[in-house]
């Protein structure tokens, strides 16, 4: 750790440690009493943040029971670089005829993708935005690369028949969305999807367990071990990444 | 028709004949066709409510029993109230008690029988039809009494899962001013095949539309809008494999607005197309009867496809839309059609884009509630750009004179909102229409905005002519809408579709109107007579 390895947030002055924070307290705001009351109570909570000074700059009663604030203060905090822990990305992000060319040289063959979102999960659109040709953010989902074969099963697919289908595909990967966290149902249905490919594989299926793949906006990409899975990827993530992985993890250099 | 964009009458007439003939072999087939869920409907409005100790509806339970015994061909009323009348039960709860155990034996009645079962069918499903048209009655006067509020209607979203936390969230969210509320649903609840009871405090990303929660939301907001001096409504979801029953429910507990699409359930929920269009055209009659606006989903199509690409989709979507609405029965005040400001920001004039959008959905549907959607997926996690993004949204919305306007969140996409987000998003829109309420008066559509709506409105001509060419389960197939493609033989659902016999029975079907024999489209088709 050196000198240059410590910054604070930057208002307008290095290292005045400026941070905008807002929240609600459960407390009423009304009358002029009261939101003495309620003012003091959020910069307690500010101090106890770790913003000194802090300053409440708005307040705001929403009914009679609530009130929001917005705080400004100097965080006391440091933040250490040189203790950042980043989850390394272990490839190269490829264009699509990249990722086409690795395919055809190391496989020979198309690479078979069989993408749904599972449990209760309604929402399609994290696996739409990677696997429709639409795609996301500007970029061509994985339908488009000529040498993948996607199968879309769509929304609420159960893990069972997402496990015959993707032995049925020959699935090379599995990619999963959830975005429905309530209860942290996105953690508690990765690690079921990832305890029914292990059944499946110990109770002699065919071939060798496809890549599993998860994704959605409140994973964290960290997680994948302890989920089971071989990835897990979070907020943000585009087609271009996701292909560029399954490429890496199935297509080692030098394999062909 | 006149209007600032000054759109072609005969443009607008064809678009409409368009629609009809793409709409009416569907018609036909909602016609000869009933679902398991229809006939569970009938049950319904004759009293039939509860469910068995494994939490599965009576209503489910007798028709399953009527259907292994005779089928569903004749419908469930005519097996149903003949055993009733055999078996001599106290009531149809009974009669399914004792079905579900085998107990029952049910067959076809013929002549006097037939004549018999029929006439007590039509007397019990009365009730229910009379419950609906009192509920009906009972809005209107506490409208009387409190006060419609003017549009555009401020629409918010309460979604927590549970009953009695959804019940304080809505009425805060009405005393800040909300005039409309909606209940999400459980994500999932469209594809099951019966309809949970009770009060609930158990959802993922919503709330369970049961009986019981309708009816405690809507008693909750009536103290509301007694307090308010204004009448709160309230919205739920019509939609999924029990559309048909929802709807009866939302009749008999006197729910305001219901989320009710022709095509939805097949696009984004893979539910099977045949038995959707059946489903929806008895949803709406009961809708038409109990005075329901209902809310069409056409600003999904927005979130798949792209919202300019596709524009035209959403007016393809919405003619459709109100053709099976007016053909089932609604009056064109109850077709809340619905669009989107879905537009990439980042597109140069996105803005005068959405104009022209809104402006043309707007002329071409003059008497129709429009609800108007937030924008959803170009809201990036940037609180902050968000926030600006639903102010223009507001405008847009407030400057085309939109009816409904839903109520946009600067957190949309990070979680479902906090009380702060929704009370930021209200002032946000108050704000707008203090400042800028009148301007649509004087809005005029410069060459860009008017041609474009223009560009919009011949692209949906084309669409419509290709449909009609080729038929519009087949369109549905080929991935026209939302760039889904969604087979007819396909999805969930087509196992509950039944082929009527010859001697089908619906006692409810009189009631709702299923003999009218006038034009439904006279009345959007004559020009004038609004």
């Amino acid at each position: 750790m050196t000198m240059a390895d410590i910054v604070r947030p930057y208002g307008d002055t290095t290292g005045d440690g400026r941070v905008q924070v807002s929240f609600t307290l459960p407390v009423p705001g009304v009358s002029a009493s009261d939101r003495a009351l309620a003012e003091g109570a959020a910069l307690q909570l500010a101090g106890k943040m770790g913003l000194s000074p802090a300053m409440v700059v708005h307040t705001k009663p929403i009914g009679p029971d609530f009130t929001f604030f917005i705080v400004y203060g100097r965080a006391s905090h440091l933040v250490d670089l040189s203790a950042v822990v980043v989850p390394e990305r272990e490839f190269d992000v490829l264009s699509p005829a990249e990722v086409n060319l690795r395919i055809r040289t190391a496989l020979g063959r198309k690479l078979v993708v069989v993408g749904a979102t599972i449990g209760t999960d309604a929402h399609t659109v994290g696996i739409d935005a990677i696997l429709n040709v639409k795609g996301h953010a500007g970029e061509k989902g994985l339908e488009y690369y000529r040498e993948i074969r996607v199968v879309n099963l769509g929304a609420q697919v159960p893990i069972e028949d997402l496990v015959a289908r993707a032995w049925q595909e020959h699935a090379d990967a599995v990619l999963v969305s959830q975005v429905v966290t309530q209860r942290d149902a996105h953690l508690s249905n990765a690690r079921e999807l990832a305890a029914a490919f292990s059944a499946a594989a110990e109770s002699g299926m065919p071939s060798r367990r496809p890549l599993l793949v998860v994704g959605g906006p409140r994973f964290d990409p960290a997680s994948a071990a302890g989920l089971g899975v071989d990835k897990v990827f979070g907020r943000g993530t585009t087609p271009a990444e996701v292909a560029s992985y399954l490429v890496h993890a199935l297509t080692p250099v030098g394999a062909s | 028709m006149s209007g600032k964009l000054n759109l072609d009458p005969a443009k607008v007439a064809r678009a409409r004949e368009l629609a009809r003939r793409a709409g009416e072999p569907v018609t036909k087939l909602a016609q000869t066709h009933t679902t398991v869920s229809i006939e569970r409907a009938v049950l319904r409005l004759a009293g039939l409510d509860g469910a068995d100790a494994e939490g599965m509806p009576w209503v489910n339970r007798l028709t399953d029993a009527v259907r292994d015994a005779v089928g569903l061909e004749y419908g469930v009323a005519l097996p149903a109230w003949d055993a009733m009348l055999a078996g001599g039960y106290p009531d149809l709860r009974t009669l399914a008690g004792q079905a579900a155990d085998g107990r029952v034996k049910f067959r076809i009645p013929v002549a006097g029988e037939a004549v018999e079962a029929r006439e007590l069918a039509v007397r019990s499903v009365q009730k229910g039809v009379d419950t609906i048209d009192a509920q009906r009655a009972l809005r209107s006067r506490l409208i009387a009494a409190t006060a419609d509020p003017p549009p555009p209607w401020i629409y918010l979203i309460v979604a927590t899962g549970d009953i009695y936390e959804d019940i304080p969230q809505a009425q805060a969210a009405a005393r800040e001013g909300a005039d409309v509320i909606a209940v999400i649903r459980s994500t999932g609840q469209s594809l099951l095949d019966y309809v949970p009871e009770g009060a609930t405090r158990e959802g993922y990303a919503g709330t369970y539309a049961t009986r019981e929660n309708f009816r405690l939301m809507r008693a909750a907001l009536d103290e509301t809008s007694r307090e308010l001096g204004r009448y709160v409504r309230l919205t739920n979801y019509a939609s999924g494999l029990c559309m048909p029953e929802i709807a009866t429910l939302a009749g008999l507990e006197r729910l305001d607005m219901m989320l009710n699409d022709c095509m939805y359930g097949i696009i984004f929920r893979d539910i099977n197309p045949v038995r959707t269009f059946i489903d929806q055209r008895f949803s709406r009659q009961v809708h038409a009867r109990a005075g329901i606006v209902i809310n069409t989903g056409e600003d999904n199509y927005l979130t798949t496809a792209d919202a300019v690409d596709a524009a035209h989709t959403v007016v393809v979507s919405q003619l459709l839309n109100e053709y099976f609405g007016l053909e089932a029965g609604l009056a064109t005040w109850q077709l809340g059609l619905g669009h989107a400001f879905e537009i990439n920001p980042a597109v140069p004039d996105s803005f005068l884009l959405e104009l022209a959008h809104a402006q043309l959905v707007r002329e071409l549907f003059p008497g129709a509630p429009l609800k108007y959607m937030p924008p959803t997926k170009h809201m990036t996690g940037n609180v902050f750009a968000g926030y600006l993004l639903d102010a223009f949204f507001n405008l847009c919305g407030l400057m085309t004179d939109q009816s409904i306007l839903l109520v946009g969140m600067m957190t949309e996409g990070i979680h479902t909102p906090f009380l702060s987000d929704r009370d930021l998003a209200l002032e946000n829109v108050r704000y707008v229409r203090s400042a800028a309420g009148r301007l649509g008066l004087s809005f005029q559509p410069d060459s860009f905005v008017a041609g474009r709506a223009h560009q919009v409105l011949d692209e949906a001509l084309a669409l419509l002519d290709r449909i009609g060419a080729e038929g519009l389960l087949r369109a549905i197939a080929d991935g026209t809408f939302g760039v889904t493609r969604r087979p007819p033989d396909g999805g969930r659902g087509l196992d509950g579709v039944i082929e009527r016999a010859d001697g089908y029975f619906n006692p409810v079907a009189d009631l709702l109107g299923e003999l009218r024999g006038t034009d439904p489209m006279a009345e959007v088709l004559g020009g004038d007579a609004e």
